[in-house]
């Protein structure tokens, strides 16, 4: 099952590189990405298969999760993609806001880069083993570098450069807090020395503790800077930017959160062996100050891509935060993370659009949406209800347990500090989002009739997202309750 | 066999002070092959009976990549782009060096003095990862050129590598081979990226790589 499920978008990804027409290209993109789907929805529905305790591959409660937000999202933007494509051929196109004349990449590698991006997910979800995990982690790196280059232009290649070297070099860093994992549960017997997460867990007496302390420093590091967590998050803004917009959505959806899971993982070692408030802490610390930062640049922020990508940063700083606080907290940061990646997805979705017709990131450039594009414009305006946090959508749940958590808890402090954040960031995020859907339309623009393909997945993810926030069906609460309480976290 | 560990580690040390001195890119690609070399012969040293055939493989597998392929792929970038050398560093060569035998002493001082908690086949193992690693990063930061930056990540990669050696047991084979075929298609990547640099910008500094600011708008 779980080798299908890696195996199947790597023969795509192949066959893609293979096949002439474009045609045959998007339906090969979108077909993998409905049946790794399928497959995934029933990973859900069914229980999950047994495996080996030392087995490397295999979906436990917190994999599943994470691998049925990839797979959702990755659908989701499979079929706007061909649209995309279609808007950007190959031949010599401007940039509106620089001036430079650019072409883009290859279509036929950017699906098997796509494909292999989706492989990649599958298998980080999927690794019980941290090595496995760590080569899966830098693999998506690889693979999405070249998506962010597709448009062949100097920003664009600023954007990659930085990515691949401040996230390899972060992820470097990980490695070095899987050796120091290693030598924490080899103390006594060194040939007992592992980095399978349930020997780790199950070796909770054995653990030395300032090893693990170290360890657990270097993975924070590692995959932080893979998730956005602020000082490490330079890349992030840049890539989110300059990538064409569905790959975006994938980087903020799907991407970060992977490496969340890296981090989840690390610290549910922690906990079982008794240094969850050493981890949790430095979590806490982190995840506000991500928040409190990302808040700073969403206030002013002028360019409409980077403003989701900042904002990207706060949830994951609010992800951290409730990873932090561990018990009920744990659900809703697991919650918030599927909210989030709905949401955000659909704002890059919508972004995609406004980018067509208006040429510009400019937010001071952009007004009238909801006249102009009369679809992903309202979209756009009940997305900034969603990503403020606001009470109809599902990530206000996850925000109001987080809190809650925080304050019932000992953090009044950091609950406060996150409070604040969050308040600042919605009135940037108003700001922004309300001067581009309302006020009068440009003149030279007439409103345009939008394809059905690009405007039913950013309506369907939100469409999840309300629905979340009003009713959690029982099946997700079971998966849900599950992984928190395999990352050593609790229900609400 | 502990006398030719330590030579071993003894001459990446050396390696190293002259990277942070190699003002030529040409001496600084051959010193990061030179540094693949030894590293491919450490696992057969280090091994301790059981597992040689691992161990071999390990090191002609790392030998071939980071001695061979690697330097191969740099070189040909170099001639392609025509880069000789590092033109004004961020930071000096001589600084560099002087910093770099500073940190060595600290490396040296603090990585001795680890608990351990298992024999280690020389007690030089910790000091010259740490020092490595050390110079990997600072190559990537006190330098401009995409290349040197390049192979800083190398260099980064081979104190990680050689840290790891200390835990073949527990790190299996299959998860090593990954690990290197990650760092293969990432230098690959970043090669084919040098070229880009070189195309858009006629050059390959990095600090020109600066519109993507926040203070720019």
């Amino acid at each position: 099952m779980i080798r299908l499920l890696i195996l199947l978008p790597i023969v795509a990804a192949v066959a893609t590189l293979l096949t002439p027409s474009p045609k045959g290209r998007r339906h090969l993109l979108v077909g993998t990405a409905g049946l790794h789907l399928l497959l995934t929805a029933g990973a859900w529905l069914m229980p999950l298969p047994t495996f080996a305790a030392d087995a490397w591959l295999g979906l436990d409660h917190a994999g599943r999760f994470f691998l049925g937000i990839s797979s959702c999202l990755f659908f989701a933007v499979a079929i706007t993609v061909g649209p995309y494509l279609e808007q950007n051929r190959t031949g010599r196109q401007r940039e509106a806001d620089t001036g430079s004349i650019f072409v883009n990449a290859s279509p036929a590698v950017f699906c098997a880069c796509l494909l292999g991006f989706l492989a990649t997910m599958t298998l980080v979800a999927a690794s019980r083993h941290l090595g496995v995990l760590w080569v899966a982690i830098e693999a998506t790196t690889l693979v999405t570098a070249p998506l962010i280059y597709f448009h062949r232009q100097p920003r664009s290649l600023e954007a990659t450069w930085k990515y691949l070297l401040v996230c390899s070099v972060g992820i470097a860093l990980a490695l070095i807090g899987n050796f120091l994992l290693v030598v924490a549960s080899a103390a006594d017997d060194i040939t007992a020395g592992s980095l399978v997460v349930s020997d780790l867990v199950a070796r909770r007496a054995l653990m030395q503790g300032p090893w693990l302390k170290a360890a657990f420093v270097f993975l924070l590091v590692g995959y932080g800077t893979k998730m956005g967590l602020v000082p490490m998050h330079t890349w992030l803004p840049d890539a989110h930017s300059e990538a064409p917009s569905p790959v975006s959505a994938l980087l903020s959806g799907a991407l970060l959160n992977c490496a969340f899971l890296g981090i989840l993982r690390a610290h549910s070692i922690c906990v079982a062996a008794g240094l969850g408030d050493f981890s949790g802490g430095i979590l806490i610390f982190f995840g506000v100050l991500s928040m409190l930062i990302a808040a700073a640049f969403i206030v002013g922020q002028t360019d409409f891509k980077r403003l989701l990508a900042y904002s990207s940063i706060e949830h994951m700083g609010l992800l951290a935060l409730g990873a932090g606080l561990g018990g009920a907290a744990t659900y809703g940061a697991l919650l918030h993370a599927l909210n989030h990646s709905l949401v955000k997805a659909a704002l890059f979705l919508c972004a995609s659009s406004f980018l067509a017709v208006y040429r510009t990131k400019l937010i001071p450039r952009i007004h009238g949406a909801i006249r102009v594009l009369p679809v992903s414009g309202w979209l756009w305006l009940f997305g900034f209800l969603a990503i403020a946090g606001s009470p109809p959508f599902g990530t206000f749940v996850g925000e109001f347990i987080i809190l809650r958590t925080a304050f019932v808890g000992n953090h009044v402090w950091a609950g406060c500090l996150a409070l604040l954040a969050l308040t600042i960031a919605f009135i940037g995020l108003a700001r922004a989002f309300i001067s581009m859907a309302l006020g009068p339309a440009p003149a030279n623009l007439k409103p345009v009739r939008e394809e059905p393909q690009q405007f039913w997945p950013p309506l369907a993810l939100l469409s999840l997202a309300l629905l979340l926030g009003l009713w959690i069906p029982a099946r997700l609460h079971g998966v849900l309750a599950a992984a928190a309480t395999l990352l050593k976290g609790g229900v609400p | 066999m502990t006398s030719g560990i330590d030579s071993l580690l003894i001459l990446l040390i050396l390696l190293n002070l002259i990277l942070l001195g190699a003002s030529r890119l040409h001496n600084a690609v051959r010193m990061v092959a030179a540094q693949g070399f030894v590293l491919g012969a450490l696992p057969l040293l280090m091994q301790s009976g059981g597992a040689w055939k691992a161990a071999l493989l390990l090191g002609i597998g790392s030998a071939l990549l980071k001695g061979i392929v690697f330097p191969a792929l740099l070189f040909r970038a170099m001639r392609e782009i025509q880069v000789r050398r590092e033109i004004e560093p961020l930071v000096g060569y001589a600084s560099s060096l002087l910093i770099g035998v500073g940190v060595l002493v600290v490396c040296m001082v603090w990585g001795a003095r680890l608990p351990f908690p298992w024999p280690v086949p020389s007690s030089l193992v910790v000091p010259v990862g740490l020092f490595t690693a050390w110079t990997g990063l600072f190559l990537i930061m006190a330098r401009r050129k995409a290349i040197t930056q390049v192979l800083g990540f190398i260099v980064l990669e081979n104190s990680i590598f050689l840290l790891g050696l200390l835990l073949t047991d527990a790190m299996p084979l299959l998860v090593e081979l990954g690990v290197l075929l990650d760092i293969f298609v990432a230098v690959f990547v970043m090669g084919i990226m040098v070229f880009h640099i070189n195309r858009e910008f006629d050059h390959i500094n990095v600090d020109q790589l600066s519109a993507l600011r926040e203070d720019a708008s």
